[in-house]
């Protein structure tokens, strides 16, 4: 072990990735870890509670105002904030040109070469959405993050996501050495919450790492552009922070080759739980006339 | 030792086999049904075609955007193409095919210069438009004189989703409605270059004809209006096919593309007849100018004096007793000048037999020209052919001759090897595999640098060009070690 522990945060689109991640990875800095976060979203919004301030500079905007990216230095692109947690945004196109996918590569790849890991405990990845093309992948992949933590929540299309990005991983799990570090489920106080998340974690052959209660007092803080830990370190959400950054701590070498399942099986599992009932399958696809004359 | 009709399929079946023998089960299936001897009565070759490559043979296909700029609109020679993307689809079709132009190149033509947009890193990331957005307007400082630019794509255009065609519209608002042509030529698109001509053509048919229909220039029509469709002008081929139609009392009003304007497209909807030499590549525009306008079109071919006059009497055909006259008229002139070219190379030629390989109309209608000089094509394929044109190659092939279909690199060798052509007629890639073989080769794309070859003109220098790769001394002078024995 070389000491450097790399990990991403995948999960659906506003799912809470990036505060969850940031809370996270505050606390982590609170037990003494050396942390660099590389946000890898075109938004540019992953270390915001960090550094207090939204959109820094990010690596492309800069390569583009610069020529390339070979144009840059590091000092450029990487800021300090709370706790020393040293921060680079990978940026990317504005929605519907472009390609953000290759602009996260191309992030990564310039980190790497300038030696942006050197000194650090901790690289976090904080990803966007869905694996939605190869870039998004870029992560995952051979000799980038070792555990992956899937930030998801007792909603259909969380899970759905969710079991998705394990296909991703499982992809990479064999050729690279990339593991499912666990789910962590962000409260939505849906119905079985935690009960759904605890099988579906089970059922993709991880566990669920740490169930984070609903608390407003990280919107309060988000709205100040700070983490819980920052602004009301004595809360009891910045202590359910801190449990899940100690968990993850303690989960080195524990990730697992996920088991991703089908959508069926992701049916039965809501079915199970009794979220959802069996469709009549004598009635898919029947217009409601049809149905009538039925 | 000549083998009987018999012996030669049975031979052919023989070396299509032992060629299939080596490949894995599944490729050898694939294959078996692109390889044939064709049967006399048969309405096609009997081989499949316009499939994908099968990965990991070593193929002769471009791609679509090779189709597109290299082929359709690349000698329209007073439009600027941009290749858009990075630099090496440009640089590497830098200066075409040959298709040779008359202008002041830089000036009021632009064939053999390369256009790129040399994409960059950031490019991709974060898109394209505003760079090709610049690139359009340095072309109207740098080159004020060009009549129309083409955008050709390349990959990565199609992979992240560049609006080409909305930079295309506002550009040419901007510069007064000029014609400015967004082709969507993406190289994965399609199984071969086959598609990107399909594309081009769409192109013209989209943004010449239907969004510039309304500036087409005052046009004083004859009843003799011809377009020639589907020459590119390689070596001069439009120019000693021209001529003819010329002779023969027509006007030709439009050159596609070899050698073409702008203004020649724009224009064309005015002919009253399309005359179309490569089907492959410009069917597609025809058949649109004949449902639209209700121009009707006639295939036709220029190789050898044979076809030559067999093609001039079905042009004429579709006009008056003038034209008709003139096409006998033309005929009889030349045929002093090709009987002595016939009486100099047959005697030197004669028996021969030859190999192609190559695109478009080519693998048939060059059979024609060695057939008028005695020789014998004995096996042929197309590179990116379809169904269509297979069928139109059994009225140029015997029975018995071996067909191959987008054909494989190795299997090219093997079939040449036992076969033992007295030439092989292909491309760059191939030439001197063969000539390493000790055997004689032209290139057919090209014209290895010579031509023309389309026309009375075009034969002699066919004619002269064949006799010296054959009859050349330098093959009675290689005998490969390996060889020593034979």
């Amino acid at each position: 072990m070389t000491g450097l522990r790399q990990i991403a945060f995948y999960g659906k689109g506003g799912i809470g990735k990036s505060t969850t991640s940031q809370n996270t990875l505050a606390a982590l800095a609170e037990m003494g870890q050396k942390i660099l976060i590389v946000g890898c979203d075109p938004k540019a919004d992953s270390t915001r509670l960090i550094l207090h301030a939204k959109a820094q500079d990010t690596i492309l905007s800069l390569a583009a105002s610069a020529g390339s990216v070979e144009d840059l230095e590091l000092e450029d692109v990487m800021k300090i904030g709370y706790r020393d947690i040293r921060c680079v945004e990978s940026g990317g196109p504005e929605p519907g040109v472009g390609c953000a996918g290759r602009g996260v590569i191309t992030s990564i790849n310039f980190l790497e070469e300038e030696g942006a890991y050197e000194g650090a405990d901790y690289v976090s990845y904080d990803v966007l959405g869905d694996v939605v093309c190869g870039g998004f992948a870029m992560p995952i992949r051979e000799n980038k993050a070792q555990e992956i933590y899937i930030v998801m929540s007792g909603e259909m299309m969380a899970m759905y996501a969710a079991n998705n990005i394990s296909k991703g991983i499982l992809k990479y799990a064999n050729s690279g050495g990339v593991r499912l570090g666990g789910l962590v489920c962000n409260e939505r106080q849906t119905d079985k919450e935690y009960e759904l998340a605890e099988s579906l974690a089970k059922k993709l052959n991880s566990r669920l790492i740490h169930f984070v209660p609903r608390d407003n007092v990280v919107q309060h803080a988000e709205l100040r552009r700070m983490t819980v830990l920052e602004y009301a370190p004595d809360s009891k959400q910045a202590d359910e922070y801190r449990t899940l950054a100690a968990k993850i701590h303690e989960n080195v070498g524990k990730g697992t080759i996920p088991t991703p399942i089908t959508m069926d099986e992701l049916e039965d599992l809501l079915m199970e739980h009794g979220i959802m009932k069996a469709v009549d399958e004598s009635i898919v696809g029947k217009s409601a006339a049809e149905c009538a004359v039925a | 030792m000549d083998l009987t009709p018999d012996e030669v399929r049975a031979r052919n079946s023989e070396v299509i086999s032992e060629a299939l023998s080596v490949y894995p089960e599944k490729t050898a299936k694939k294959r078996a049904k692109h390889l044939n001897v064709y049967e006399g009565d048969k309405p096609d070759c009997g081989v499949k075609s316009n499939i994908k490559s099968v990965p990991g043979v070593m193929t002769i296909r471009g791609c679509a955007y090779a189709g597109s700029k290299g082929v359709v609109w690349g000698p329209i020679k007073d439009m600027i193409h941009i290749s858009h993307g990075p630099v090496g689809c440009g640089q590497y079709s830098w200066a075409a095919r040959r298709n040779y132009y008359i202008g002041v190149t830089g000036v009021d033509t632009f064939v053999t210069m390369q256009f790129t947009s040399d994409f960059q890193e950031k490019d991709i990331v974060f898109g394209g438009d505003k760079k090709l957005d610049k690139i359009l307007d340095e072309i109207q400082t740098l080159f004020p004189l060009n009549h129309g630019i083409t955008i050709q794509s390349e990959c990565p255009i199609g992979l992240i989703g560049d609006d080409i065609e909305a930079v295309a519209k506002k550009k040419s608002k901007e510069y007064d409605g000029k014609t400015i042509v967004p082709v969507r030529c993406e190289g994965f698109r399609g199984v071969s270059q086959s598609l990107g001509h399909h594309i081009a053509n769409d192109a013209v048919r989209d943004w010449v004809f239907e969004k510039g229909a309304d500036k087409v220039a005052p046009f004083e029509s004859t009843p003799y209006d011809v377009a020639i469709i589907g020459d590119y002008n390689i070596g001069g081929d439009a120019w000693s096919s021209r001529i003819l139609l010329e002779e023969m009392g027509l006007r030709v009003i439009a050159q596609w593309s070899g050698d073409g304007s702008l203004a020649e497209l724009e224009n064309t909807p005015k002919a009253k007849l399309n005359i179309l030499h490569c089907y492959r590549s410009m069917n597609y525009i025809s058949r649109y100018m004949e449902e639209k306008f209700g121009i009707p079109w006639v295939e036709y071919n220029f190789f050898g004096p044979s076809k030559v006059a067999e093609s001039l009497r079905t042009i004429a055909s579709h006009f008056d007793d003038r034209i008709k006259e003139g096409a006998e008229r033309v005929i009889a002139k030349y045929q002093p000048l090709m009987d002595a070219v016939i009486a100099k190379y047959k005697p030197r030629l004669e028996g021969k037999k030859v190999m192609l390989y190559v695109g478009g109309l080519r693998p048939r209608h060059v059979i024609g020209a060695y057939e008028d000089l005695g020789m014998e094509v004995i096996g042929t394929g197309y590179e990116f052919g379809h169904n269509d044109d297979y069928q139109r190659t059994t009225h140029y092939v015997k029975d018995g001759t071996l067909i191959y279909d987008d054909v494989t690199g190795y299997e090219f060798e093997k079939f040449v090897d036992r076969l033992q052509p007295d030439l092989v007629g292909s491309g760059i890639k191939e030439k001197y595999v063969f000539q390493k073989m000790g055997v004689p080769f032209r290139q057919m794309h090209s014209w290895d640098y010579s031509g023309p070859y389309h026309g009375y003109d075009g034969f002699a220098i066919f004619a002269r060009d064949m006799d010296m790769a054959i009859n050349n001394p330098v093959w009675g002078l290689t005998k490969a070690p390996w060889n020593a024995g034979r």
